[in-house]
């Protein structure tokens, strides 16, 4: 019966010209093509890394520390804990600031003193990897007197603030002004309405920008050159040089050795998975989170 | 129970536009009283000046005496604190998104640190009651949020977020304006209701809903109130010009 209404529904309606038709179809196709060539890059790196990686990955590769060259085997198994321990510290340092500071700009910043920190986060966005760990490097290293895991993680917090910031800032804004006044309404004061309301409204769009910032940061190498410096044994003390899988992959794949170009291809491999692993794991925690607690 | 509002010399402004003059009007308790006039004649403004949801947009002031039962309301109360005895429902229905049915109800009790379950419950309860939602919600208040409900729920849902912190006086900013005419007549229904046990202020743009709703009718135009009175009087025998008017549809 449907079918039937729809007819008369159309046979009203001049017929569309087979121009139109074929227009309408070249253009979807255009649509299709992008995203392949957007997504191809991403499949074709994800293919080699899994192509050479895999081969190299096994029990040894993931618990033990590396082997002096020349004697095969070994792992990153404390470059992989060590990456672990420089992103929580850079996360527990970057996340609270970018995420305050992104409520400073959307809540309190909508004035001259907002436009300041805009600009200066915009310029922060901007500096080279490299600049920020020289800052880290004056900040921690230079003060501490010897490379640490905190210096690292400073120097990727400092990377992560401006983009965290700025997300929340636009995720903020895009929470209709209508749910605030609801909150002020019955009587909730402001800071509590900003966190438990406005913030709560925006969670899935800030924890985006959290993910991308610590993605962004999870394979940095530049900064950690001179803050966390690297390590081939293990290392949990927060300030003592400490090896990263960014390091551990740059130092082995400029080496002339075989066995170490295979490693390196594993370890951005793991960091890799590491990185989708934890964006997805965050994703299905808060899903559940909002579900369960709202 | 309601209390009665008095305002004095009440004039607000929007950085340096004026948007009310000289506004004075006694609000009995218990009572409904609307607030008519053509868009953009400052009734929105004033019923947000008697909660303070006015100074919440920047640039936004006030001046003069406005009492809410014996509070007074620009002198030395916090706007927290006054906006839990004077409620507010929005024209717009807006349910907190994220939260279900439950916390939203809940949501100023529980912002504001209470805790006790079983007292949060009998809160929802007997609101969700009030606002007329119960019987269409009670089985999914966990289930569902806010935002899934049809418009007129949702407003019914925000009436009640409003009753739930137990106000002495509730505002309206026409509240039927984003619904249809069944999901209004239940609103109006409730507002019937509703003032046995709380003073209420409708701004409406509907002259029937004023005339059906309301014991007292205050016509606005131009930020200054030009006629208040009974309800009957204003539309059967205006004493301004410019209020019988508008109210046969000559202007406005």
């Amino acid at each position: 019966m449907p079918e039937n209404k729809s007819n008369t529904a159309v046979a009203s309606v001049p017929p569309i010209s087979l121009r139109r038709r074929v227009m309408d179809h070249v253009m979807t196709g255009v649509a299709a093509l992008t995203v392949l060539l957007v997504l191809l890059p991403l499949f074709a790196i994800f293919a080699y890394l899994i192509y050479k990686g895999i081969g190299s990955i096994n029990i040894a590769f993931l618990t033990q520390t590396p082997k002096p060259v020349g004697e095969p085997g070994g792992g990153m198994a404390n470059a992989i804990a060590g990456s672990m321990v420089i992103l929580a510290i850079a996360s527990l340092l970057g996340v609270p600031l970018g995420i305050g500071a992104g409520i400073f700009l959307s809540e309190y910043g909508r004035n001259r003193y907002g436009d300041i920190v805009r600009f200066v986060s915009d310029v922060l966005n901007g500096v080279p990897s490299i600049v920020i760990g020289i800052v880290a490097y004056g900040l921690v290293v230079m003060r501490q007197k010897h490379f640490s895991a905190l210096a690292g993680g400073v120097a990727l917090a400092i990377m992560m603030i401006p983009t965290i910031a700025r997300t929340t800032e636009q995720m903020l804004l895009l929470v209709p002004q209508a749910v605030r006044e609801a909150a002020y309404g019955i009587g909730v004061s402001r800071w509590r309405t900003t966190l438990s309301i406005t913030l709560r409204t925006a969670t899935s769009g800030v924890i985006t920008g959290v993910m991308l910032a610590f993605a962004r940061v999870a394979g940095e190498t530049a900064p950690l050159l001179f803050t966390a410096f690297g390590n081939q044994f293990w290392n949990w003390k927060t300030d003592q040089p400490t090896a990263a899988l960014s390091l551990q992959i740059f130092t082995y794949a400029i080496s002339p050795f075989d066995e170490w170009h295979r490693q390196a291809w594993a370890g951005a491999l793991v960091l890799i998975i590491l990185i989708v692993g934890a964006v997805a794991a965050v994703r299905i925690a808060v899903r559940h989170g909002t579900l369960a607690g709202a | 129970m309601g209390v009665g509002i008095t305002v004095e010399h009440l004039n607000a402004f929007y950085g340096k536009t004026q948007a009310l003059f000289d506004v004075n009007i006694t609000v009995l308790a218990n009572h409904a009283t609307a607030l008519i006039g053509p868009s953009g004649c400052g009734k929105s403004t004033f019923i947000r000046c008697l909660n303070r949801m006015h100074e919440t947009i920047p640039e936004a002031r006030v001046d003069g005496k406005v009492s809410i039962g014996d509070l007074s309301v620009y002198n030395g109360t916090s706007a927290t604190q006054l906006r839990r005895r004077v409620g507010m429902v929005f024209q717009k229905p807006n349910p907190f998104p994220t939260m279900s049915i439950y916390d939203n109800v809940a949501a100023g009790l529980k912002l504001n640190g209470f805790r006790n379950r079983k007292k949060l419950d009998e809160v929802v309860h007997k609101s969700l009651e009030s606002s007329a939602l119960w019987d269409e919600v009670k089985d999914s208040l966990h289930k569902k949020s806010g935002a899934s409900l049809s418009g007129g729920q949702q407003q019914r849902l925000c009436i009640a977020r409003a009753l739930a912190v137990q106000p002495e006086v509730l505002l309206m900013d026409e509240p039927c304006s984003a619904l249809d005419p069944i999901s209004t007549g239940k609103i109006e229904e409730l507002i019937f209701q509703l003032k046995e046990q709380y003073t209420i202020v409708i701004v409406t743009h509907n002259m029937q809903q004023a005339a059906r709703v309301a014991e007292f009718t205050g016509f606005f135009l131009l930020g200054k109130m030009i006629e208040f009175d009974k309800t009957e009087k204003i539309f059967t025998n205006p004493s301004d010009k410019r209020t019988e008017d508008y109210v046969t549809g000559r202007f406005g």
